[in-house]
């Protein structure tokens, strides 16, 4: 950035109009560079710098209190034969699908919802978005007791309505404990994917609804032709967010299952955790953690396209 | 927008309001199917967890365990013990004090660096300002869970280990890139002029952001200010392995490993917790609505 600023006093020597530009432009680059600082320290200390480490850690053996030696691919190699680890990509990704077709499913006709007028409006918008204030554990342990093995109220009204006979052992069993920790996320997540909508869906013109109408457009085409090409640019950036979060989900499930039963709700991210702190294997778990990159660029450039595509439906002079 | 403003005039009656686009098309009996029900069975679906914190939190014991008797969904006589317990029994003041502190530290730290960093971004249009913008976009996408375990031998290695001033330090990670974003939005609509006239009038650089930008962005600086506070109360992995003894953690993290001691007694004092702890972020969003949802959906749009 401060290329310009070194080059200055040789320039001034050449040409006196030359050198004012110059030195009005370098001086820019240098109040820039200091403008900068407090944040790009912050970023490249506990941000770039660990995340360059943690790739390089994925190839040593470091444990906790130990320094690691370079080990090549061995971390890779081993969680290549560790059914556990497949068990928890596998998770991860069915985890990340379900709860985010559901997510977006749901907030779509929720954002749908919230966009028509109706009484208390205002209020009802503030009521949805509670979810996603409230911190994540301390939801999630609410969720703990309700899907209590023995005092789970769901269980219990089942019960009462005679639909089922035992109560649901809902964390204990497999089928059960994925489905339970799905619900959960998409109970906070829902909000957010709405209320996002909603901003976007306030933006499309009722005039176009209406000249829809008058040509005899169904509910169902008016949606398909209007709403949704309009909406996509921004379904495309929630979703890419929603899908990010969801992936690298971790605290919902500590808090929920740890990973159990049986490893099966064993994210990438807590199977991690447990690998590098709780049993110290640091270099495991950061190759556990980088394995995750390929992913998360993967829905980043999905994001960055329909970044692109909504600058090229508005024009460029929005940014 | 100005839209929406008009319709949430609109009269209480949906057959009356004929004047408000195109829902007199629609019968009451309609509405009642399509929009009421779906909405009123989701509303109670994101609200449940809600009620049923505050109710265990005020329930006695007896009738948390016997479901038989009373009826689990209302409660006969309501106590305060649990959280009484909560607050003159346990560390939870500590935790809570710990929580609000690290939060106000980090959030203050972090809108100070995205103040400058997004004035200089926007403004200053030194060489290379797109590309920065670019690349902090893309640090907002770096998700924590893959870089907690570097990080963590990193605070070891600058003697921060198990002290809140290590999350201080590291959450302007997960703040900065958001906010500098959110007031990159703000920064942009202010006119040029304004800071011309600065200029000519013999204003530096720094005066020009103290006394001109910032003020114009105030409603900018508190999205992001109670979002990234929101932010902070909610994170857990970096807590979670970074402190280690009882009294420097963090609510989230002291509820989850504290109370979990095998007794049936113990769901009262947890969904305390849980309510006291989701009270203070619930209060800054009673009264801050219009900024939460400008920081969530400015931070999508931009």
């Amino acid at each position: 950035m401060s290329t310009v600023q070194t080059s200055m006093p040789a320039q001034t020597a050449a040409a006196g109009e030359q050198s004012l530009w110059s030195r009005l432009r370098a001086s820019r680059n240098w109040a820039a560079l200091w403008f900068m600082l407090p944040a790009a320290a912050f970023l490249i200390l506990f941000l770039a710098y660990p995340l360059g480490l943690g790739i390089w850690m994925s190839f040593t053996d470091e444990r906790i209190g130990r320094a690691g030696v370079f080990i090549g691919l061995e971390n890779y190699l081993w969680l290549w034969d560790d059914a556990i680890f497949w068990l928890s990509v596998f998770n991860t990704i069915l985890y990340t699908l379900i709860a985010s077709v559901i997510k977006f499913a749901i907030g779509l006709y929720l954002a749908l919802l919230l966009n028509r007028h109706m009484p208390f409006k205002a209020m009802i918008r503030s009521i949805v978005l509670i979810p996603f204030i409230v911190p994540t554990v301390l939801s999630a342990i609410a969720f703990w007791w309700i899907y209590d093995a023995q005092f789970s109220i769901i269980s219990w009204s089942l019960i009462k309505l005679g639909l089922i006979e035992h109560n649901i052992n809902f964390l204990g069993d497999s089928t059960w404990a994925r489905a339970s920790v799905i619900f959960a996320n998409v109970w906070r997540g829902v909000p957010f994917v709405a209320i996002t909508l909603l901003a976007g869906l306030q933006t499309v013109s009722p005039s176009l609804y209406e000249a829809a109408t008058l040509d005899g457009a169904t509910n169902w085409q008016r949606f398909r032709y209007i709403t949704y090409p309009l909406l996509t640019p921004i379904i495309a950036v929630v979703m890419t967010f929603s899908v990010l979060f969801t992936f690298t989900d971790f605290q919902l499930i500590w808090a929920l299952t740890r990973g159990g039963p049986v490893n099966a709700t064993h994210l990438m991210a807590t199977l991690s955790y447990q690998r590098g702190i709780i049993s110290g294997r640091l270099g495991e778990g950061a190759a556990i953690a980088t394995a995750m990159i390929p992913f998360l660029l993967a829905a980043i450039a999905i994001s960055w396209f329909g970044m692109q595509r909504r600058k090229w439906q508005q024009g460029s002079n929005n940014d | 927008m100005t839209d929406s403003a008009l319709q949430t005039k609109a009269p209480a009656s949906a057959v009356s309001d004929d004047s408000e686009g195109m829902s007199y098309l629609e019968s009451l009996p309609r509405r009642l199917i399509t929009l009421y029900l779906p909405l009123f069975i989701i509303l109670v679906v994101l609200l449940f967890p809600f009620y049923w914190m505050v109710l265990t939190s005020i329930k006695p014991d007896e009738q948390l365990i016997d479901m038989e008797k009373f009826n689990p969904f209302w409660v006969v006589h309501p106590t305060f013990k649990h959280i009484s317990k909560l607050l003159f029994e346990t560390q939870y003041p500590r935790w809570l004090w710990n929580t609000m502190y690290v939060a106000v530290g980090a959030t203050f730290l972090s809108i100070a660096a995205s103040v400058l960093a997004a004035y200089a971004i926007t403004r200053l249009r030194f060489k290379g300002a797109d590309t920065v913008g670019i690349l902090i976009f893309f640090a907002y996408l770096v998700p924590p869970s893959i870089l907690f375990i570097p990080l963590a031998s990193v605070i070891q290695a600058y003697g921060l280990f198990d002290s809140p001033l290590s999350l201080i330090l590291v959450y302007p990670t997960l703040l900065i890139p958001f906010s500098t974003w959110l007031l990159m939005g703000y920064f942009k609509t202010i006119p040029y002029e304004l800071e011309e006239c600065a200029l000519i009038d013999g204003a530096s650089r720094w005066q020009i952001l103290a006394k001109i930008i910032v003020p114009l962005a105030i409603p900018g600086l508190i999205s992001a200010f109670i979002f990234s506070f929101t932010l902070c109360w909610n994170e857990f992995i970096y807590a979670l392995t970074f402190l280690q003894s009882t009294p420097n953690k963090t609510v989230p993290v002291a509820i989850v490993n504290e109370f979990v001691d095998g007794d049936i007694y113990k769901w009262g004092s947890l969904m305390a917790g849980a309510l006291v702890g989701s009270l203070p972020l619930v209060i800054l969003y009673a009264f801050f609505v219009e900024h939460y949802v400008s920081a969530m959906t400015g931070a999508v749009k931009e």
